[in-house]
């Protein structure tokens, strides 16, 4: 079957597009393997112990220093604009509300995705490209259940906690900067802060970020790994790709989410 | 890295995250001090509402009693409905009267609530009878100006009748 060259550009379009088609279906068989492998992953509880150290633990230091300096920021900037208006007792609201409903969960997030989503899937790359995943299979381990479903449940109950660090050292950040070095009135800066932020509205939704983010990350990261070409050059690729992929779907969601979460409150 | 010390940071890494949803839920959210616990509801009529908004807070003597839960539109006598829900340890006497406010010049509207002297109380579903809608800035200010320009030539005693019923209505207001 011959065709002439200028179909080139379309058949270039169509081989991309059943090639997205084709990983957005394997990635969703892929998910769906992972949670029916769930039960292995919580009955070999230390290795998905191991996995929290290694993305939740050894995340720590970047989540707590970047959400301090970003609560710290917001205090300057807040303060910066509030003061203007002569309402810089609002200090609090604007720093607990920015951080609990967006900041926290969605920079949170993309901390998460470059510094545990890329080791996940690097290791996970190195693993198929040494021929370890295989070698499992040859023991008859499956590996999925064995090294996927552990990594990703580690992932997934680490990111809503640390979205929650991120968003309480924040918080902590901006009361030094608001209350202690400027000067706002502590008791307007707590109390104004607490008349605002709901805890449904607010604390809880922040949470369902979190923990979306990280189903989302951890899933994506698990993937590009388990999916790396197995060479150098493809396990650096799908290191890349999980970094970019995560930070579009994570601001993608918070989009979506936001517009179905806070639509109704004027 | 044996085993007990990953249980050990892992553990210390849980802990560490409760610990901030703890802070999270009752420094941040105050979630001890909402109106959690049993309400009952109340039903106002204001010809005003200004920018009253659902859970704006119903506050009695500065002290925040209740949440506003609904607000809707009577198409009968052309007048805002607002239910509110007041917290069951707080009883207020059957004339009892609502006046829409605002915190500070510019901040958020609520519902005051001044008690009255009648000996009982209002219960689940009452409506409160003495109501005062919200101050409208525009209003305010063409009065002032209408005032203004009345009492500046003084020759019309009937329009300076007018300008001091208006001037009282105004200190009603404030």
């Amino acid at each position: 079957m011959t065709q002439p060259t200028s179909f080139a550009f379309l058949r270039a379009l169509g081989a991309r597009t059943i090639n997205a088609v084709w990983r957005l279906g394997f990635a969703t068989r892929f998910l769906l393997a992972t949670v029916r492998h769930t039960p292995a992953a919580f009955r070999r509880l230390p290795l998905t112990m191991r996995e929290i150290y290694f993305a939740g633990v050894l995340s720590l230091t970047i989540i707590l220093v970047s959400g301090l300096f970003v609560g710290m920021v917001l205090g300057l900037q807040g303060y910066d604009t509030l003061a203007r208006f002569g309402s810089s007792e609002a200090l609090g609201v604007l720093v607990a509300l920015s951080l609990v409903r967006e900041l926290g969960p969605v920079v949170a997030a993309l901390l998460f995705a470059s510094r545990a989503g890329s080791a996940i899937t690097a290791e996970i790359g190195l693993m198929k490209a040494t021929e370890q995943l295989d070698a499992m299979e040859m023991m008859a381990v499956d590996p999925v259940a064995r090294v996927i479903a552990p990594r990703f449940w580690g992932g997934v109950i680490s990111m809503p906690l640390l979205g929650a660090l991120f968003t309480a050292t924040g918080i902590l950040g901006g009361y030094v900067v608001g209350v202690v070095m400027i000067g706002v009135d502590v008791g307007q800066f707590w109390s104004q802060m607490q008349a605002a932020v709901d805890f449904r509205e607010d604390v809880m939704n922040g949470m369902i970020k979190s923990f979306v983010f990280g189903i989302a990350v951890t899933w994506i990261a698990v993937f590009e790994g388990y999916e790396a070409p197995p060479t150098a050059e493809g396990v650096s690729g799908a290191t890349t790709r999980t970094v970019v992929t995560s930070a579009l779907v994570i601001l993608a969601l918070d989009f979506v989410m936001t517009a179905f979460m806070f639509h109704g409150v004027r | 890295m044996n085993r007990t010390t990953i249980d050990l940071w892992v553990g210390i890494f849980v802990a560490m995250g409760l610990a901030a949803l703890v802070f999270l839920s009752f420094q941040v959210a105050n979630l001890t001090g909402g109106t959690s616990g049993e309400t009952y509801t109340l039903v106002a009529r204001f010809d005003d509402l200004g920018g009253l908004k659902v859970k704006a807070p119903v506050k009695s003597s500065g002290v925040v009693v209740g949440r506003v839960a609904d607000v809707s539109f009577d198409n009968n006598t052309f007048q805002a409905i607002v239910k509110f829900k007041v917290e069951q340890r707080y009883q207020f006497p059957l004339d009892t009267s609502a006046k829409i406010l605002t915190s500070g010049l510019l901040g958020d509207q609520y519902i005051g609530l001044l008690p009255g002297g009648d000996p009982d109380n209002l219960k689940d579903g009452d409506s409160i009878e003495l109501t005062q809608g919200a101050i409208v800035l525009e209003n305010l200010i063409s009065k002032f100006l209408f005032n203004a320009t009345t009492s500046g030539d003084g020759k019309d005693k009937e329009k300076g009748k007018d300008t001091k019923a208006a001037a009282t209505a105004d200190e009603f207001e404030e």
